[in-house]
């Protein structure tokens, strides 16, 4: 068994000597850990390493064009969970465009792959060392990103706007 | 003319060795409409006769923006989207949401409507399972337990239709309470169920689980090792098929699954039979936690209190109370509602299919910022290609009908 304040203390030992660092806020019991970008990469291998997180239970985005007082365009969310222990843990990354790129979790945990191909698709954030990141629900030729909080509920990319295509040409 | 030599064997260079071998393989279509698949969902398979070598999932043919819908429809509006997410459980989906909803608005649902969701979600997972194990056997030939199981899959249609007034597409929780309350003659219609259900579960064990057709087909088939099983995020009945001992009811006990005595079905095996296994024996258990919930049904109200200004409040007290027609217009305007906080929340339940989970993000507006659905069923097909590889053709439905994937809930 561990204590998160020790995972959370384990992970600021990858900043020190740096000027970012690593918050850690609550609500309703839930801790999450906004990690600088620089570090995500050691951070995956020592929470599955050292700290048993096996589990990745979800990955997301949040969009925050227009969000009150929202320094970040976007917001990463990894929950991750410990098969053993019975802890979770919730991972934030803020991105900013133009650099709308991030280490992929898929040599850590494999069950990330199509979690972070549906952000790539709704969101258009790159998950670097990905082994196929393609579009998953959208088709292949569909250009935005739907999630987005600049892209509107009606209006845009729907069924009529697509090519036809006959028997004879496809 | 007759040969009479034999023909000397080819040998191929390593290079030449691959292309000849993949003039072997034949690309074969599965879906999107075929009626084994049972929703919408295409598979681009590698056949080397009639050996699965690869295959590739193609989903997002249902793909119908649930997400985006969340972001413009209110926090009771949206449960009607729910119940087409999963929609052989929509029960479970309307619990899910309103339990991620809760936590986020930080409402104390009553001890009654604690108990009502218990008991809906589990006649949500027994219905689940009746059609996952029901659809797997009539894949693989057993027509009659398919029937078998659907009939009793027609009985909680109609407890949840006196429940709520809907068959499929329920809708019947909403913020800090339920649509209805729990009347006498549902609870009538839920004991008649407990009484006469085990008996056919008897019937559709002894047609099926020592069945040498079915046994034959299943058995070894698909196997997912526990370590694979964890590498690959699976959850609920996949992942205790193949010994992960993972339950949210257990692990972080919501509503009031702490009072209740049940067991967590496991196996070892991690084959379609073990998948078909656990779901049998969850049947049971969901079976024994809705008996204990009705037995030990709480008295009270449903809803959170009307002064509390969450729970819309039923019409009787809208009509005839002054505090009923005040919460009725605070909670039906859109400046006015609930008091969201600006933050975000990651809630889950044990749906059937696994670990359903919300991600919600309020802005302190009537509608969700965010509201991202962790579906298990993207999850699962996820690992479909691993456990198809190096079997054959007609396995793919078995093992389709095993991880019981549904298109609504993969592509939402």
């Amino acid at each position: 068994m561990h204590h998160l304040s020790d995972v959370i203390d384990d992970l600021r030992e990858l900043t020190t000597g740096t000027t970012e660092e690593v918050t850690v806020t609550e609500f309703r019991g839930q801790q999450r850990i906004v990690l600088p970008k620089s570090v995500l990469k050691d951070s995956f291998g020592r929470l599955r390493d050292n700290w048993g997180f096996d589990l990745m239970v979800d990955i997301t985005c949040v969009d925050y064009l227009n969000y009150r007082g929202a320094r970040n365009r976007f917001g990463l969310v990894y929950v991750l969970a410990s098969s053993g222990a019975n802890t979770r843990l919730v991972l934030r990354v803020m991105l900013n465009e133009p650099d709308l790129s991030v280490v992929s979790a898929v040599p850590f945990w494999e069950g990330a792959d199509w979690l972070e191909r549906e952000v790539w698709d709704m969101f258009g954030i790159c998950f670097e060392g990905h082994p196929n990141l393609q579009r998953i629900l959208m088709p292949e030729e569909f250009t935005a990103h739907p999630l987005r909080k600049d892209y509107p509920l009606q209006g845009r990319g729907e069924r009529h706007h697509f090519p036809t295509l006959t028997r004879s040409e496809a | 003319m007759l040969q009479t030599e034999p023909i000397a064997p080819i040998s191929l260079s390593a290079d030449e060795a691959d292309v000849k071998a993949e003039d072997y393989l034949w690309t074969l279509n599965f879906g999107p409409q075929h009626p084994a698949t049972h929703t919408t969902l295409r598979l681009v398979l590698k056949l080397d006769g009639e050996r699965v070598v690869d295959a590739i999932p193609d989903i997002g043919y249902l793909h119908s923006g649930f997400e985006k819908l969340g972001e413009h429809l209110d926090y009771n509006q949206y449960v009607t989207v729910t119940d087409r997410m999963n929609y052989i459980s929509p029960m479970a989906n309307n619990v899910a949401w309103h339990h991620a909803v809760e936590k986020l608005l930080d409402i104390e649902i009553t001890p009654r409507c604690q108990y009502v969701r218990v008991i809906v979600s589990e006649l949500a997972r027994i219905s689940d399972h009746l059609l996952s194990c029901g659809a797997m056997g009539l894949d693989t030939g057993a027509f009659t337990f398919f029937l078998y199981a659907f009939y009793q899959r027609e009985v909680i249609y109609d407890i949840f239709e006196t429940l709520c007034g809907a068959r499929f597409t329920n809708s019947y929780t909403r913020v800090g309470g339920a649509m209805h309350d729990i009347t006498p003659l549902v609870v009538e219609k839920i004991r008649t169920f407990l009484d006469t259900f085990p008996k056919t579960l008897e019937d559709m064990e002894r047609l099926l689980n020592r069945n040498r057709i079915f046994v034959d087909r299943t058995k070894g088939v698909g196997v997912l090792s526990k370590e694979e099983a964890i590498a690959t995020s699976a959850s609920g009945p996949v992942a205790r098929a193949s010994g992960v001992t993972l339950d949210v009811r257990k692990d972080e006990p919501y509503l009031a699954y702490g009072d209740f005595d049940f067991k967590v079905c496991c196996m070892r095996t991690g084959d379609c039979y073990a998948r078909y296994l656990v779901r049998m024996a969850e049947l049971r258990e969901s079976l024994k936690i809705v008996r204990q919930a009705i037995d030990n049904l709480p008295s009270g109200p449903i809803n959170v209190g009307v002064d509390e200004r969450t729970a819309l409040p039923d019409k009787r007290q809208v009509y005839q109370t002054i505090e009923g027609t005040i919460t009725h217009f605070e909670l039906m305007m859109n400046n006015r509602g609930f008091q969201v906080p600006q933050e975000e929340v990651y809630a889950a339940i044990e749906a059937p299919n696994g670990e359903l989970g919300f991600y919600v993000v309020g802005d302190g507006s009537h509608v969700a910022y965010r509201a991202r659905c962790r579906p298990p069923s993207f999850i699962h097909f996820a690992v479909f290609p691993r456990l198809i590889r190096g079997h054959t053709l007609s396995d793919v439905v078995a093992v389709l009908g095993s991880l019981n994937i549904i298109a609504a809930e993969l592509d939402r």
